[in-house]
This record gives C-alpha cells, sequence and structure tokens, in this order.
C-alpha cells in the first residue's frame, strides 16, 4: 500500500491540494492500480532484433509515436491578429492592461 | 423531412432539390434538441445562433445558384474539448467553466469552410478521462436506448446525439477508446483515425501521442465523409501527416481478415461475443477470408496505456494553473497555494487520480519502472500489429467486452472502469486507424464490431464497413 507521505509529497510535485479524505482515497485507489501494472515486468519482446525498431535505438516508443528528425519547426514566434491577442488576454484572471499579473515566484 | 433517418446525403439531396432549407434543417434538430435533451443531457451548450447564422450563409449560397460542399446545412454536435471560436468550452471540467475559446480548432474551420452548421457543444468525461461520461463536472449524459445507462464515455454526449437524432453527425475524441466505446454503447459509428490523420489543434491535450479527432455518424457513408473532411496534414500540428495513399486498392471479396484469440475472453458478455462471431461468419459465408491470429501482448496494453496516457496528461494538465485563464483561486496566498486550490477546487477524482498517476509514474526512482517499461511494451504491442498486418488487411474485434452498463454502477470502482477499454486501448497505443460499427444487439442493448486497418488505410476500413453494413442491416 502507498504511504501516506508519499501521496502527498506526489500532490505536492503535481501542485493539486487533496483534502485528508481525498489523500485516503487516492492511497486506496492509486496502491490497486500499481499493483497491476506489476505484470509488465512479465513482457517480452517476440524476438530480439524487431526490423521496426532499428534506427530508434534507446528510444523507446518513438517510432509508436512517429516522432522523426526534423518534424519541430523553427523556434520563431509566430504573431497572431490583433482580434485573437484581444480574445486570449479576455481569458486572463488577474491581469493589468496587457500583462499577466504573477504572484511573486522568488521569495 | 423525417429527422429520424436523415443522413449527411439526403440533406444534401434535399437542400439542392428545395424540399427544404438549411435554416429549416437547422430548426428541426434545435427543435429535437429542445423535446429530448432533457431526458439524456447530451449537450452542455447549444448554440442557436450560431447554428442559423451558418444555416442562412448555407442558404444564400443555394439560393444565388452557386453550389454547395457535401457538408454545407447539415447540423453537427462538437465535443466540448474541441474549441469553437466565440463559444464557451469547458472540458467538461469546472476549471475552465467560463473559457470561451479564442480561436477555431482546425477541423472546426474546415467544418465552417464546408457551411456546416454547429448545434451545441457535447458532454464528456472531464478532460476525456473516462469510460462512460460520468466523470463530467456538469451532468451526466443518458443513453438514448436506455435512458438508465451509460452512453459510454469519454465522447458520450457526442454518441447520445447523433443516436437520439439532436445532430446528423458529431465530432468526438478518442485517446483510450473514447470514440469507439460511446458508439458501440450507442449504436451508432464511430472512426478513430490514424494518429497524425487528423490535426489536433484546438483539441485541448489529453495524451499527445494517443489523441485523435474523429467523426461519430448514423451510416459509414456518414462517416466517411466527415473524416474527408476533417483529415489532411496541418503545419499548426507538428504530428499530423500528408496525405499518403498507402497500399494497393483491393476487392472487398479479397480483403483478408484477421480475428485475434485474445480478445475474446472469459468474462465477456456472452451475447456481445455472439453478436461479433455471428458478423463473422455472415462475412466468411460471403467468400471472404478469415484468420484466426495472434497478438500476444495484448494483456500488457491495458497497463502500458494506463502509465503513458496519465503521465503525459500530467504534463498536459499542467497549464491549468489559474494565471493564464479558467478558474483562479486563493489570490490572496503565494504563488504555489493559487496552484494548489485551484487545482485542488477546478479537477474532478479521475482527473486527479490520473494526474497522480503520470507524476508518480515520471518521477524520479520510479521512471525506469514504470514509463520507460510502459514504452517499451508499446512498441511490442506496434510491432503485434504490424506482423498480424503482413497475413490479414483488417482485424475485426468486439469494441467492448460488455455492453452499456447502469449509471452509477462503476463509477466507485476505476480499475473496473478501465478493464472496460481492454479491445480498444492497443490500437491507440499503436497509432492505428478503427471504426466502431453497430453489428447487433445483446439483451436490446447495441453491440459495437471494431474494424482496425493498418495506418493511413482507412479506406479500406470504410470498404469493409460498409459491406458488413448491408450484410447484418
Amino acid at each position: 500500500m502507498i504511504k501516506k507521505e508519499e501521496v502527498e509529497k506526489i500532490a505536492k510535485l503535481a501542485r493539486l491540494k487533496l483534502t485528508d479524505e481525498e489523500v485516503l482515497r487516492m492511497q486506496k485507489d492509486m496502491s490497486s492500480i500499481l499493483d497491476y501494472f506489476a505484470l509488465l515486468k512479465k513482457a517480452k519482446p517476440r524476438s530480439k532484433a524487431t526490423a521496426f525498431t532499428a534506427g530508434v535505438k534507446g528510444k523507446p516508443g518513438a517510432v509508436s509515436t512517429g516522432l522523426k528528425e526534423g518534424v519541430l519547426r523553427e523556434d520563431m514566434p509566430k504573431n497572431q491578429s490583433i482580434e485573437t491577442v484581444g480574445k486570449l488576454i479576455k481569458e486572463i484572471p488577474e491581469k493589468k492592461e496587457r500583462y499577466i499579473k504573477v504572484k511573486t515566484i522568488l521569495d | 423531412m423525417d429527422i429520424n433517418n436523415l443522413t449527411i446525403s439526403k440533406i444534401h439531396q434535399g437542400l439542392l432539390s428545395k424540399d427544404f432549407s438549411s435554416v429549416e434543417v437547422a430548426k428541426e434538430y434545435l427543435k429535437q434538441i429542445e423535446e429530448r435533451d432533457k431526458s439524456i443531457s447530451a449537450f452542455l451548450s447549444v448554440t442557436p445562433e450560431l447554428a442559423l447564422a451558418q444555416a442562412e450563409k448555407v442558404d444564400k449560397l443555394i439560393a444565388s445558384g452557386k453550389g454547395v460542399p457535401i457538408l454545407a446545412g447539415v447540423p453537427c454536435g462538437i465535443k466540448d474539448a474541441i474549441l469553437v471560436e466565440g463559444i464557451k468550452c469547458t472540458a467538461g471540467s469546472k476549471i475552465l467553466e467560463n473559457y470561451i475559446a479564442p480561436y477555431d480548432a482546425t477541423v472546426i474551420k474546415k467544418l465552417k469552410e464546408q457551411g456546416a452548421v454547429i448545434v451545441g457543444k457535447t458532454n464528456l468525461d472531464e478532460f476525456a478521462m473516462g469510460g462512460s461520461t460520468e466523470n463530467s463536472a456538469y451532468k451526466v449524459t443518458r443513453n438514448p436506448v436506455d435512458l438508465d445507462r451509460v452512453p459510454g464515455g469519454s465522447s458520450g454526449g457526442s454518441a447520445a446525439a447523433v443516436a437520439a437524432n439532436e445532430s446528423c453527425y458529431a465530432l468526438g475524441s478518442d485517446t483510450g477508446g473514447s470514440i469507439r466505446q460511446p458508439a458501440s454503447f450507442c449504436g451508432i459509428v464511430g472512426l478513430k483515425p490514424t494518429y497524425g490523420a487528423v490535426s489536433r489543434y484546438g483539441l485541448m491535450a489529453f495524451a499527445s501521442s494517443l489523441d485523435q479527432i474523429g467523426p461519430m455518424s448514423k451510416t459509414i457513408e456518414d462517416a466517411k465523409i466527415v473524416f474527408t473532411v476533417i483529415s489532411g496534414y496541418d503545419s499548426k500540428d507538428a504530428t499530423s501527416k500528408i496525405d499518403k495513399n498507402l497500399g494497393e486498392k483491393v476487392e472487398t471479396k479479397k480483403l483478408k481478415i484477421g480475428i485475434p484469440k485474445e480478445y475474446f475472453i472469459k468474462g465477456m458478455d456472452s451475447g456481445v461475443e455472439k453478436a461479433v462471431r455471428d458478423a463473422v461468419k455472415k462475412i466468411e459465408e460471403q467468400g471472404i477470408e478469415v484468420y484466426e491470429i495472434t497478438l500476444p501482448h495484448t494483456e500488457y496494453a491495458l497497463a502500458a496505456y494506463y502509465i503513458i496516457a496519465p503521465s503525459e496528461a500530467s504534463a498536459n494538465l499542467a497549464r491549468y494553473d489559474g494565471v493564464k485563464y479558467g478558474l483562479s483561486k486563493n489570490q490572496q496566498g503565494k504563488l504555489l497555494d493559487v496552484y494548489l486550490q485551484t487545482r485542488g477546487e477546478g479537477f474532478g477524482q479521475e482527473v486527479k487520480r490520473r494526474i497522480m498517476l503520470g507524476t508518480y509514474s515520471l518521477s524520479s526512482g520510479y521512471y525506469d519502472a514504470y514509463y520507460l517499461k510502459a514504452q517499451t511494451v508499446r512498441d511490442f504491442v506496434r510491432d503485434d500489429f504490424r506482423k498480424a498486418f503482413e497475413k490479414v488487411d483488417l482485424i475485426l474485434t468486439p469494441v467492448s467486452p460488455i455492453t452499456a452498463f447502469k449509471i452509477g454502477e462503476k463509477i466507485n470502482d476505476p480499475l473496473s472502469m478501465y478493464l472496460s477499454d481492454i479491445f480498444t486501448i492497443a490500437v491507440n497505443l499503436a497509432g492505428l486507424p478503427a471504426i466502431s460499427m453497430p453489428c447487433g444487439k445483446s439483451q436490446g442493448l447495441p453491440v459495437g464490431l471494431q474494424i482496425v486497418g493498418r495506418h493511413f488505410e482507412e479506406d479500406k476500413i470504410f470498404q469493409m464497413a460498409s459491406f458488413i453494413e448491408k450484410l447484418v442491416a
């Protein structure tokens, strides 16, 4: 059973505030689900070298996600229309003119 | 016009023949929503102004003698995780209760270019996490076939809207079965396209390597029409692919079918098994070759998914922090308090559960045993399909081991809810296309047949699905 302290630590990492009741429930739910994951230890590949993994050695999941070199665009900002920017600004909870207001990051 | 028997083609023909106007069609569907949605609750927001404005534009085009595209004037529902500019988009969550979409998703832009008529945003499990639509923070959608039962999830609102004729078709999204399973439960058609076939730009991300938007409809032809419109490369989605015409055309009766033995398990509803096996028998009687195949890593797919999807979700949902949009709590406290309180109050139980699972799997000390292991198993699952598709063109399975369960039956047992995804999930891990289509009933409840194809071979799926549609009619 996952420990209460572990649940609280993960909740803080995930930036989630959990009530005491939620922590207890999370302990129970996570434990049974994590126990279920143990079956993955038994999984073995069909054969040592499958043709499609060649070229993406050491990157599990890379072929399944179809991610290849060169699919990402240039890291250059693209301007949106003024109307769209206006709509984005409208959604900001705490703002001053066109600035998002944020609490102090460093104490 | 008989709203219970309309298809995209029938509406299109009727508009061109001037049997009715687009505004009349829109009003008919809006009336249906007004009458039926009190008991079904498929919609989170209904958009009559938008719908009628769009319909009027279509009528003007028709009156001017210009032709109109096939989807013009056809009412549709949109899952409330897909952005429609100017309309509230909540993802079924309190954390976005008052969020107004600042732009259109690419699929919406494409539908609007066609003259589509959007009648409303449909209900879903919060952030697309769930298999019953009971995890919506707003309401429970009821299955039109039996109002005491769930419509499935997470695209339950879209499925119910189509099944109840509140819209002619709908868009859903599928990460682990969220189009196919509700289509199966409600007795309609739902397609999850090949990963990369449809742009995800404007879909609120749940698991970026698994999510796909797809059509939900009454008929195979309608699903094909919508898929053709919404698919295609989008520069705004780096994971979308340029259209490829893979594979040669094959005569329907020469398509080879595989039935994986791992998909007929102990404990599955016997009526479901019978309906699927009867459909397979009918196909065989037509002279189509059917083979038993094996997908040996099937038993690991669920566990791999429930590590990978929550891990990606924990990253994708980090943006809901009360700073740029959405719910924002505890402005009196420090920055950390804003995060903790906003997310603690704004997210529901299932979302929190998955964020926690994902955070745990990715955290130091656990990353190798969980996340890395799951991604490795994912490659094994994909390899199983690759091997099977050397021998067959299409794989047929049940969509779900069960039919629609009663509202409230599974909500307190998350693992049991996850297990009902067992037949749909491997398909997402491998990025393959798959359709769910009605093939019969078990104790009066619809049963869905799943047809899985090779990457980008949706046309073979449509071909076989259309053939089966006539056989089981």
